[in-house]
Parts: structure tokens; C-alpha cells; sequence
């Protein structure tokens, strides 16, 4: 009976659910990943899909709209995440199995699921669709690649592998958008089926302990189930049954060292079988991507065109973002003067316009270079470059305790740290993933810059080591080296202490080689975006609005105000907004951070930059141009020169090369960047990781600092 | 047997000791000296470039032993060692028609009998 409540009423011709309200038919895309799964989706959907996560976790949840049957309300179709098993090892195969079993909250357990199948790669995938066979729900194939395969010269019979899977299989190829009719009516008629059986037994000892188990104590608990707890790592809450299953798993134990390899040993069997039946030999000819890998994987060009690769990206990131990034910071300026000249004057227009539109900016002028960094990420994981990437750098990522797989997000970090850690996802193990999201921050992002060149313009420009090496340009190499050193430590004794785990183990597939799919990628772009900038930037305005209420608070007794409305920053403006800084929150704190920060070199008005480039590392150079009254429109080289000039009380420079570098030093190391708080606290789904990141790098930089300034005058550098 | 002089000997040992020596195709030639080529098991991190083996067992425990096998590595199956990694670890295996990566520990873990 409960089965015809859940039942849903689209498809179905009896007359009790005509008169439910008919509830739309749910259908699940499962799959290996590379399978051609996202591909099918977009085919089947359009664009009618949404984006979202899964309550709690940081998987994506995919969910189109698909006109299935006409008349009928659309069908919602979920694209789970590609996985290879649904033995939960990681938390996209956990969240997997939660929908199929209906678990997941407010989605009700899929009413078919179509297993996508690769059929160059038959018997793997097939893996997947016995597991999904023990779950008794209605299900059909949908064949990828055949005629990828047929072109290899490998022949699928697709009515015996049908039969011999006891479902329907529909050979499809998203692309032209064929197959898709047939897959369409196939659905409507497994919807209406019931009662899938797997077609594998385990040996008769097992079996028996199985059977033991589905029925003990007149409780029904299906064999799926039974064989989970059997088998898999979790273990039920009832006492009395997780004491069953403990004693069934030590008499397995006695006849079979191997006990707990039986089922996957019988899928793998069956498969076989199945496959033996429905194809033919496979033959070995080496296929183009054999013949890239040769290239491309080589133990001499492999790294060279790796370093290539990476170069090309970094140009593209540095070159081709300016443009976008000079426009989006102009047109902000120009939002910022068009609201203060189109508002009354007052409080609210200076909260819009400093404190929103300015924080909001200067957030958003790293956009572009962002979207760039998540469009190259997408096509190299689409090309399947990015398994050959961890492939190749495996061995070193694995001397700091680290997977393969964290060397793209690292690198990418050297653009944005946030890219960076949201790609660190394809990271398997939670504590693995969480070391890589813990140093992407010591990368020199490109919010750093403009502070490196700054004090490298104002101290270093003019020496040169050996007559043609710039000491600045050997100074920024030195950061960069600083923070690369400084994340291969953390990592060390991060995967020794607090995140303590084996190293990583690799068991990586090696995808074929594929031409990107550009709407693929451009969809993998878009869904990042958002999801960026509206987590990251709910918190990027709470900060700003927060730092801004320090820096104006409380408000300095302007002395006439008809000078006040003169909006042109000239001379006297200026100085009037440097002096209001200096008197408020944010400029007692200055005050009182000194005692703090003076063995680091810096006086309270430094300490005032600082203070603010927590919200992002180059507000540092715009909070100097107001503190030093140099006027934000004026260009760059009189901050220079105020820099220089700037004199402490007692008539000694502020800034000398040696605190120079200590403000370089501090930089390298400290956690200055609200986007990239706001997205750790995302990713790991809580505020304990990103408050400890922010502490613990802000200790590094304070020591390293002081070991700078401090051990730089007992050498005798000023 | 055409007879070869020493000296050529000598050279041709120096030099493959060179160029084998990082891929471990020596072990693997002392290895395949113990054991015999074909016919007596071996570990699939001992196999040189090229070799073909059949899986006989996955001895490791744990998530990593359950997920090699998911990914096809069962007793039984025939595999392929392609290539190592530029250095020299992991090592890249062919498996039920596909490619999979994994390193050498892992790879010690698992039984295999060297041949078609």
C-alpha cells in the first residue's frame, strides 16, 4: 500500500491517483565520472536547471526540468554527482546513495534512475549499475560513446546486454541529441515496473548470512540494506542487530581472509558475464589518447608542457584580466560619484558609497580574473588534462603529505586563493582537502601586488644586483618563495598534528582525452560565479559596512560646511578625510595596535592601513593615500613620495627599506582577505576552519615579521 | 649462441644499468631472475614497462583495497603497466580497457602472475 502512496500519479492509469494532486516524476542521472553524464542533462533540460547544494555539504546539486510525457507535469531530473561506487568512500558517494534511498530531505527517492553507461569502458561502469541493480528501483541505461566505440572497432549488442541486465538499454548521443526520443518512452515504461533483481549471488556461506539477516526478527530490512551493513563500513544503531552482524562478520572471517571482497568479486563476475555476452574481444589498439599521453605524460616533455600550460594561464590571468579589471574599478567610481551626486548629502550616502558601493568593488574588480581562472580549471578537468597534471606531480604533492590533486588548486591560488580552494573539491579525504585549503592562502595571490609594488617602487627601484637584476624584481621572488616555503611547513606539520591521516592514497582514473564541451564549461563557470558572489558576498558586505562604520566613527566636527560640500578632492579635502581617519574607531585602534606592531617596524598610521586591508590586501594602498592625504585621484607616484616623506613624531622616517619588507614579509603570510574567509567558511561548512586560518597565518606573519625588522637592525639595516 | 666480447658486455650492462636503473626495471629483472618470468607471482609494482599480468589478489584492507577493486583491479582481471610517472611514482596501469593511476605502494599491495 505504501508503495501506490509513493507512487507517483503522472505515468499511472488507476483512479486513485487521478484524484491525488499528480505529483511530478522524479528521475536520477547516475554515473561514472567522464561518463557523459553533464552532457545528457544539458541535452535533456536545456537550460531549465538550477544549481544548488545538498543541505549541509559542499556538493552540488543539479536539478533540471524535463517535459516528459505530454500532459503530464514535467519530470524533475537530478544529476547526481559522477561516482564510481555507491560504497560511500567519499562524500559525493555518500550524498548519492542519500537520494537514491531518499533520504535527502524534500526530494523523494527517484521514481526511475537512468544509469549512464560509457560503452568504451563497458565493464567499469557497469560496476555502478549492479550496485544500482540491488536497489530494486526502476532503472534504464543510457548507452554513451557508442559510436565512439564503434569507430574503435568495439561492438556493443545492445539487446543482449538489455537481457542481460533485465533492463532497457538505449544507446544515446547527447550531442546531436540522439537516442533521446527512445530514451524518453523507455523511462515511461520502467516507471511503471517494480521489483529489479541483481543478478548475482554470493557463495552459499554468505548467502546464508545474508538471508540471516534480511528477515532476524520479523522486521523487514532488504537484502540491499542487509548487505551494506554486512559489508560496508557503517554498522546500524540497534545494538542487538549490530552484535548480529559483528558475529556474521567473524564466522566470515574464519573460512575467508578476504571476506569483505565477496560482493565486489561477484558484481565483477556477473559483469563479465554480461559483457562477454554483449561484446565483443576488446582490442588493444592503442587509441589517441595513448598516443597524446606519450607526449604528454613523458618523463621529460610531461613537466616541461605541464610548466607551459601554466604559464599560458598565468599570462592569460594577468594580461587579459586588466582590461575588465580597469573597467569594472572605473565603473564602480563611477557609481560611487553618481550615487554622492545624485543623493543628499549625509550618513546614508556615505555608507552607499564608500562603505557598499567601495567594498563591494573592490571585491568585485577580482572578478574577471577569477572567471578566468574557473574557465581554464573547467576546460582542463573537461580535456582531462587535470588527471595528467596530478599524475605528473603526484610524487612531490605526496613528499608534503599532500594528494596529486592538490598541485591545480595551489597553482591556481597564485592568481586567486579563491578558485583555488573551491576546486580543491575533487579532493577525496575531508583532511586532505582541508590541509590544501589551509596553505592555498600562502600563495602570492594577485591582490598582493599592488602592496609588493608599492614598497618595491618607493625603496627598491633603483639597485641592481650584478648590473642587471633588479633588486625588486628579486624581491618579489623571494615573497613568492616565502609563501611557497611557508605552506610546505604548514602542510608538514598540519598532516602531523591536527589533521593527522596516512598520506593520501592515489587510485586515479586516467580519462580519455576529450574535446571540451564549451556549454558545459560555460555552465560550470556561471553556477561557480554565483555561488561566489552570493555566499561570499553577503560577508563581504557585512565587512565592509563594518570596517567603513570604523573608519568614519565617530565623526570628526568638520569646521564650516560649505567646505565639507565641495565633493573634488583637492588639497584641503583631502587632508579634511585623512584627519577624520585618523580620529576614528578604526585610527584609535591604530593608536592602540602600536605598541603591538612597533617591533614590527610600523607606527599607528601603518597600523591604520593595516587594520583596513583585512578586508582585502589592496585597500592598503588606497587607506595610505587617504591617511597620507595624498588624495585617492591623484596618481600613484605621490603616494610614492609621501611614503618616503612620511616622518614618525620625532622626525624619523616612517618607512624605511627595512620596514618595507616587513610589510612584504607580513603579507605573504597573513590571512588579509574577506572573499577568501567568507569561501573557506563555505567550503568546509563552518567558521571554525576559516577563524583558525585567520589566526594562526596572522601569527606566522607577526613572527616572520619580527624576525624581519628585528633580526634586519641587529645586521644593521635600516 | 654468437659469442660477444666483453668489453661490449661490460658497456651494454653499464649503460642499461643507467637507463633502467630509475624505473625499477632492474628490481624488476632481479625480481623476474628469483621468480622466473612467467608462471610464478610477483607484485604488480615489481612488473617492468609494457608487462602484462593477470591479477591473482588485492591483499590490502580498507578503503583504498575496496577501491581498487571497484575500479575494476579483481582477482582475474588482465592488467597492463603503461608508464611511470616523470618521477618515477605513481605508475600508470591499463584495466579493463581503461587507464588508472596509482602509486606504488598501492601497487605493492596487489598479487599478480606476469603473462597474457
Amino acid at each position: 500500500m505504501s508503495t501506490t502512496l509513493e507512487s507517483p500519479a503522472s505515468l499511472q492509469t488507476s483512479d486513485q491517483s487521478s484524484q491525488r494532486q499528480a505529483r511530478p516524476l522524479v528521475i536520477a542521472l547516475a554515473g561514472n565520472p567522464n561518463a557523459g553524464k553533464t552532457t545528457l542533462f544539458n541535452a535533456l533540460t536545456g537550460l531549465r536547471q538550477k544549481v544548488a547544494n545538498y543541505p549541509g555539504v559542499t556538493v552540488e546539486r543539479k536539478e533540471g526540468i524535463w517535459q516528459l510525457a505530454e500532459g503530464a507535469p514535467p519530470a524533475r531530473l537530478i544529476d547526481l554527482p559522477g561516482l564510481y561506487s555507491l560504497d560511500a568512500a567519499s562524500l559525493d558517494e555518500q550524498i548519492a546513495r542519500d537520494v537514491i534511498t531518499g533520504r535527502i530531505a524534500g526530494l523523494p527517492a527517484p521514481d526511475v534512475i537512468v544509469a549512464v553507461v560509457d560503452a568504451t569502458n563497458l565493464e567499469r561502469n557497469l560496476y555502478l549499475v549492479t550496485q544500482l541493480l540491488e536497489y530494486g528501483r526502476p532503472m534504464v541505461v543510457a548507452l554513451t560513446m557508442y559510436d565512439l566505440a564503434e569507430r574503435r572497432g568495439l561492438k556493443v549488442d545492445i539487446k543482449r546486454l538489455s537481457e542481460a541486465l533485465s533492463v532497457e538499454v538505449v544507446p544515446v548521443t547527447a550531442k546531436q541529441k540522439r537516442g533521446l526520443e527512445e530514451l524518453r518512452r523507455a523511462i515511461i515504461a520502467a516507471s511503471a515496473r517494480k521489483g529489479l533483481v541483481a543478478g548475482w549471488c554470493l557463495s552459499e556461506q554468505a548467502e546464508r548470512e545474508l538471508a540471516a539477516l534480511v528477515n532476524p526478527t520479523g522486521e523487514s530490512a532488504d537484502r540491499h540494506t542487509a548487505l551494506r551493513e554486512l559489508y560496508g563500513d557503517e554498522l546500524p544503531e540497534d545494538e542487538k542487530r549490530r552484535e548480529a552482524i559483528r558475529r556474521a562478520r567473524e564466522r566470515l572471517a574464519e573460512t575467508d581472509g578476504n571476506w569483505w571482497q565477496e560482493p565486489l568479486l561477484a558484481r565483477y563476475d556477473w559483469i563479465e558475464r554480461v559483457s562477454r555476452e554483449a561484446k565483443n574481444e576488446d582490442s588493444h589498439a592503442p587509441s589517441t589518447t595513448e598516443s597524446i599521453d606519450r607526449v604528454m605524460t613523458h618523463r621529460l616533455f610531461g613537466p616541461v608542457i605541464l610548466i607551459l600550460v601554466m604559464l599560458l594561464i598565468f599570462q592569460a590571468i594577468f594580461s587579459w584580466a586588466s582590461l575588465p579589471m580597469d573597467l569594472i574599478d572605473r565603473g564602480f567610481g563611477a557609481l560611487g560619484d553618481a550615487a554622492r551626486a545624485g543623493l543628499p548629502e549625509g550618513l546614508f550616502t556615505d555608507l552607499l558609497v564608500d562603505g557598499v558601493i567601495a567594498g563591494v568593488g573592490g571585491v568585485l574588480v577580482f572578478l574577471p580574473q577569477i572567471l578566468l581562472l574557473f574557465f581554464f580549471i573547467a576546460i582542463l578537468e573537461d580535456t582531462g588534462y587535470m588527471a595528467r597534471a596530478a599524475f605528473i606531480m603526484d610524487r612531490l604533492m605526496r613528499g608534503v603529505g599532500l594528494h596529486g590533486k592538490a598541485f591545480m588548486p595551489l597553482l591556481s591560488s597564485f592568481a586567486c586563493a579563491i578558485p583555488g580552494i573551491m576546486a580543491t573539491r575533487t579532493i577525496e579525504n575531508p583532511k586532505d582537502r582541508i590541509a590544501t585549503i589551509m596553505i592555498a592562502p600562502f600563495m602570492s595571490c594577485s591582490a598582493r601586488l599592488p602592496v609588493y609594488t608599492l614598497m618595491i617602487a618607493a625603496f627598491f627601484s633603483t639597485q641592481k644586483v650584478l648590473g642587471f637584476v633588479s633588486v625588486g624584481a628579486l624581491m618579489i621572488l623571494a615573497m613568492y618563495l616565502l609563501g611557497i616555503a611557508v605552506a610546505i611547513c604548514v602542510a608538514w606539520i598540519a598532516k602531523r598534528t591536527i589533521l593527522k591521516s596516512p598520506p593520501p592514497p592515489l587510485v586515479l582514473e586516467m580519462p580519455p582525452y576529450r574535446v571540451p564541451n564549451f556549454l558545459t564549461i560555460f555552465q560550470t563557470i556561471w553556477s561557480r560565479a554565483w555561488l561566489f558572489l552570493r555566499r561570499a558576498g553577503t560577508v563581504i558586505l557585512a565587512i565592509s559596512i563594518i570596517l567603513w562604520a570604523l573608519a568614519t566613527f565617530p565623526r570628526t566636527e568638520v569646521k564650516s560646511n560649505s567646505d565639507a560640500a565641495a565633493v573634488e578632492a583637492t588639497q584641503e579635502g583631502a587632508s579634511q578625510e585623512g584627519e577624520q581617519l585618523r580620529n576614528s574607531f578604526a585610527g584609535r585602534l591604530g593608536h592602540l595596535i602600536e605598541p603591538v606592531i612597533a617591533p614590527l617596524g610600523f607606527d599607528w598610521k601603518i597600523g591604520i592601513a593595516l587594520i583596513s586591508s583585512f578586508a582585502a590586501r589592496e585597500t592598503l594602498v588606497s587607506t595610505l593615500s587617504i591617511i597620507y592625504n595624498v588624495g585617492s585621484d591623484e596618481n600613484e607616484s605621490s603616494l610614492i613620495e609621501a611614503v618616503k616623506e612620511a616622518k614618525r613624531p620625532d622626525g624619523s622616517p616612517a618607512w624605511t627599506p627595512l620596514v618595507a619588507v616587513s610589510m612584504m614579509v607580513f603579507f605573504v603570510l597573513a590571512l588579509q582577505c574577506m572573499s577568501t574567509v567568507a569561501i573557506v567558511r563555505r567550503e568546509t561548512n563552518s567558521w571554525r576552519w576559516p577563524l583558525f586560518m585567520v589566526g594562526y597565518m596572522l601569527a606566522l606573519a607577526y613572527i616572520a615579521s619580527l624576525i624581519t625588522f628585528q633580526g634586519g637592525r641587529l645586521l644593521g639595516f635600516t | 649462441m654468437k659469442e660477444r666480447p666483453p668489453q661490449a658486455f661490460g658497456l651494454n650492462f653499464l649503460l642499461s644499468t643507467l637507463i633502467f636503473y630509475r624505473d625499477g626495471t632492474i628490481r624488476a629483472m632481479f625480481r623476474a631472475i628469483e621468480t622466473g618470468v612467467d608462471g610464478v607471482s610477483s607484485s604488480l609494482a615489481n612488473l617492468p614497462i609494457g608487462a602484462h599480468a593477470r591479477v591473482i589478489a588485492v591483499n590490502g584492507t580498507g578503503a583504498v583495497a575496496r577501491r581498487l577493486m571497484e575500479m575494476g583491479v579483481v582477482p582475474g582481471a588482465q592488467v597492463r603497466v603503461i608508464k611511470t610517472a616523470p618521477l618515477g611514482d605513481p605508475i600508470e596501469v591499463r584495466v579493463r580497457g581503461y587507464h588508472l593511476a596509482l602509486r606504488r605502494t598501492e601497487a605493492q599491495t596487489i598479487t599478480v602472475m606476469p603473462g597474457k
